[in-house]
């Protein structure tokens, strides 16, 4: 066991921090949500030079060769900013389910389009009645000649709106709940018969709802095995769910060092509010609450590759219900803490505690995976 | 970073296992197992046979005795010994006075007390906290005056777990009553529980066990040779003491110990007309505590080994008082927990009267047992700086406040 990052990732954190230093701000990001695309292209290419869009691709795909530890850096850097643009989406999400089900042919067109950031990609699976189910998809992909015709919708998928590229899961066999009988297609965003509505999320991020009529998609655009896309659309969360709870970290991170400031300035009866014991515990759970949290990121990181289903099944449930209850509780103490100014649109602490509200929420909540977890008792 | 255990990691753990299996004797496992804490016995028995295999004095160099495993090591042993359940070592031993002894004692001290302290030929207890000084333990009052070549001591200690087994007792007296700051006048001795003038009396802890006790101190006399670094320097060596490695503090895998323990009790139990297992509220209860029982024991191997990785040097990692708060936090919880499970069979004493009255039960000898293991361990959050000194420590350590 080794927790300490190597020479390399080191380095990375390094140029991640010193860039986002630079470029994000608060009052730039603020410019930044402005923009139509709900983020900064301009930033985007920046990701694109420093590599980090190809960070967990191979080399042959123009990648860094990283895994999930560098990803895990990264997404505790981006939590630290509040970072906008769409890296989970297309790089974590995409990136996986292409990365793991894509045929060299489909790797070879997508993953170095993503890396030099011509490639942006959202992650189309969630829909209305399923709520947090993966396996409960009811848009279907009939047969039509060599290809398929997609009908359904799919529901607040982060980043519909700007992602050249859909992955969509449909049903091409068994009922609305079967596991098999799910199979994952590569959609062109501008294709006939998709619609995409979008809006703001809490977060300051954007989402879109997308209809799908007749959407026509050539075999070759099916990702993976007919059938048999719910082992990887659960892959794909599982690395959704280690990368947000980096990213987790990282807010919590940046909360606790906005409150700690405030309470060493913030001066009431006479004295700074820190002084007061009672604030001081409260910083300390926060605190305690930020390693835990930690903890389960590192684990989430761990098991994210472990090739055994079961432990890694259980590994990420432990790691979602902690990172979750952590976020929750670390955002509400800043809130707290901060007292009235934690209220405003115009002060950082509340966006945070926005997007941990937004990722909790990702991938199934910490009630979901302790249900799940119940269910595994004996 | 890797944050797997390594193959040799993962050997290690199996190889301490079957050790564990193989030599802790029936019947103490047997009434460990039935959640009852070891005696004296059991526990002096376990030490010896691990000290014969060379695993007892965990973190002392070799030539002491130690078995020169990494701090990684050392935390895979802990939870082991812990979850066979086997009797802990004794920490005033191995943890406490060995390390302090190294560190500071003199080479006679050394050679003197080490080897027995490792075999438990001698119990050592810890006179630290006062009636007047607990959290604020430099408040301390017992005095020390030198009387030629020796020490006398007067004044009392509270709380001093198995005063009432040990043969000697590691104490902080007051050698300086004008000192400037009240840290600067205390030193370290080292007594022998026979010496005339030392009474020890017992305190019956909530649990109706005979734990903890006073011990007075009249005229005690003390020979200057059995203090332990500089006089008036003792609260360095105290300081060195409460932060040596407190990686175990957690006692980790005696909470896991005790979630294994009811889990197969609610297997035997009935809720609403099935089995306690069965309901939904108990299971999420159990797999929240396995979430927190989890992001503990990764912290944990956080501490240990960027440990490792310092070779032992430095500062204690403040996130020791993490491990301290969070890990006591657990035993309360599942002891609660084993207390919910056994419902109305926790409320009845397993004493002599229902021992002798009974068949053999071994239900409700294991519900009575998890509630004096529920009563006992509110201590936990008390002792070792009760879990409000802690958030302090954290508090200034790491926010700087």
């Amino acid at each position: 066991m080794d927790f300490e990052p190597s020479e390399d990732q080191r380095l990375l954190v390094e140029s991640v921090t010193r860039m986002l230093g630079d470029t994000y701000g608060f009052a730039q990001r603020k410019s930044y949500m402005g923009q139509a695309e709900g983020y900064a292209p301009a930033i985007w290419s920046q990701f694109a030079e420093l590599g980090l869009l190809g960070l967990p691709f191979a080399e042959e795909y123009g990648g860094f060769g990283g895994g999930a530890q560098e990803v895990m850096l990264v997404m505790q850097a981006f939590g630290r900013a509040l970072v906008l643009e769409p890296f989970l989406s297309t790089v974590v999400l995409a990136g996986t389910a292409v990365n793991r089900a894509g045929s060299a042919q489909q790797k070879q067109a997508i993953l170095p389009a993503i890396a030099e950031g011509r490639l942006k990609m959202a992650f189309a699976h969630g829909e209305r009645q399923a709520r947090y189910d993966l396996n409960d998809v009811v848009t279907t992909a009939k047969r039509d000649g060599s290809g398929w015709v997609l009908d359904g919708s799919k529901t607040v998928v982060s980043h519909g709106e700007a992602a050249d590229k859909l992955i969509v899961s449909a049903r091409t066999g068994g009922d609305r709940h079967d596991e098999d009988g799910i199979t994952l297609f590569l959609v062109d965003a501008q294709a006939p018969g998709v619609a995409r509505r979008g809006y703001l999320s809490r977060d300051d991020t954007r989402a879109a709802d997308i209809a799908l009529s007749n959407v026509s998609v050539p075999d070759a655009d099916v990702l993976g095995e007919v059938g048999h896309g719910l082992p990887i659309v659960r892959r794909v969360v599982e690395a959704g769910i280690a990368a947000t709870a980096g990213e987790t970290v990282g807010a919590m991170e940046a909360m606790n060092e906005m409150t700690l400031e405030y309470s060493k300035t913030r001066v009431q009866f006479g004295q700074p509010i820190g002084s007061y014991q009672v604030v001081q515990h409260r910083l300390a759970d926060m605190f305690m609450t930020q390693e835990q949290g930690r903890s389960m990121a590192m684990l989430a990181t761990m098991s994210v590759d472990n090739p055994d289903d079961a432990a890694r099944t259980h590994d990420i449930a432990l790691a979602k219900v902690g990172i979750g209850q952590a976020g929750r509780y670390v955002s509400q103490s800043a809130v707290q803490m901060h007292g009235g100014i934690g209220m405003t649109e115009e002060y950082a602490v509340g966006h945070y505690f926005r997007r941990c509200m937004v990722i909790e929420r990702l991938f199934g909540d910490p009630a979901y995976y302790l249900a799940k977890l119940a269910a595994e008792v004996r | 970073m890797d944050l797997r255990f390594t193959p040799e990691e993962l050997a290690f753990r199996e190889e301490v296992r079957a050790f564990i299996r193989d030599n802790l004797p029936a019947d103490t496992r047997e009434r460990m197992k039935l959640g009852h804490p070891p005696r004296k016995e059991d526990t002096v028995r376990w030490q010896r046979i691990l000290n014969a295999k060379g695993w007892a004095a965990l973190s002392w160099p070799k030539e002491w005795g130690g078995p020169g495993w990494t701090a990684i090591q050392r935390m895979i042993f802990l939870e082991e010994n812990l979850m066979a359940p086997a009797p802990e070592l004794l920490s005033f031993n191995i943890t406490m006075l060995g390390p302090v002894l190294l560190q500071f004692g003199t080479d006679e001290q050394k050679q003197r007390f080490l080897p027995r302290a490792a075999n438990l030929d001698d119990w050592w207890c810890q006179g630290f906290s006062e009636p007047g000084a607990g959290s604020d333990l430099a408040s301390l009052k017992t005095a020390a005056k030198l009387d030629g070549d020796h020490y006398v001591v007067n004044g009392s200690k509270i709380w001093t777990s198995t005063a009432h087994n040990a043969d000697w007792c590691f104490l902080l007296v007051r050698t300086d009553p004008n000192a400037r700051k009240r840290q600067e006048g205390i030193s370290f001795l080292l007594v022998d529980m026979k010496t005339p003038g030392i009474t020890v009396r017992p305190i019956i802890s909530i649990d109706a066990s005979h734990h903890l006790n006073e011990v007075f101190f009249d005229d005690v006399r003390v020979p200057v040779s059995m203090r332990v670094h500089a006089e008036n320097k003792g609260w360095d060596v105290a300081k060195f003491l409460l932060g040596n490695e407190r990686t175990g503090i957690a006692r980790l895998g005696k909470s896991q110990e005790r979630v294994r323990a009811a889990v197969d009790m609610a297997r035997e139990v009935n809720f609403n007309g099935a089995p306690l297992i069965q309901d939904q509220t108990f299971r999420q209860r159990v797999a929240q505590l396995q979430v927190d029982m989890k992001a503990l024991e990764i912290t944990q191997y956080r501490v240990v080994s960027a440990y490792d990785k310092a070779k032992g040097a430095g500062k204690p990692d403040p996130l020791s008082s993490v491990l301290k708060v969070k890990g006591t936090e657990l035993l309360q919880a599942t002891t609660e927990l084993a207390v919910d499970v056994a419902g109305p069979m926790a409320t009845p004493i397993w004493a002599q009267e229902l021992a002798a009255m009974n068949e053999p039960d071994e239900m409700l000898e294991a519900s009575s047992a998890g509630t004096a293991s529920y009563l006992m361990l509110r201590a936990a959050s008390i002792y070792g700086g009760t879990n409000e000194i802690q958030k302090n420590i954290l508090t200034k350590a790491v926010l700087g406040l």
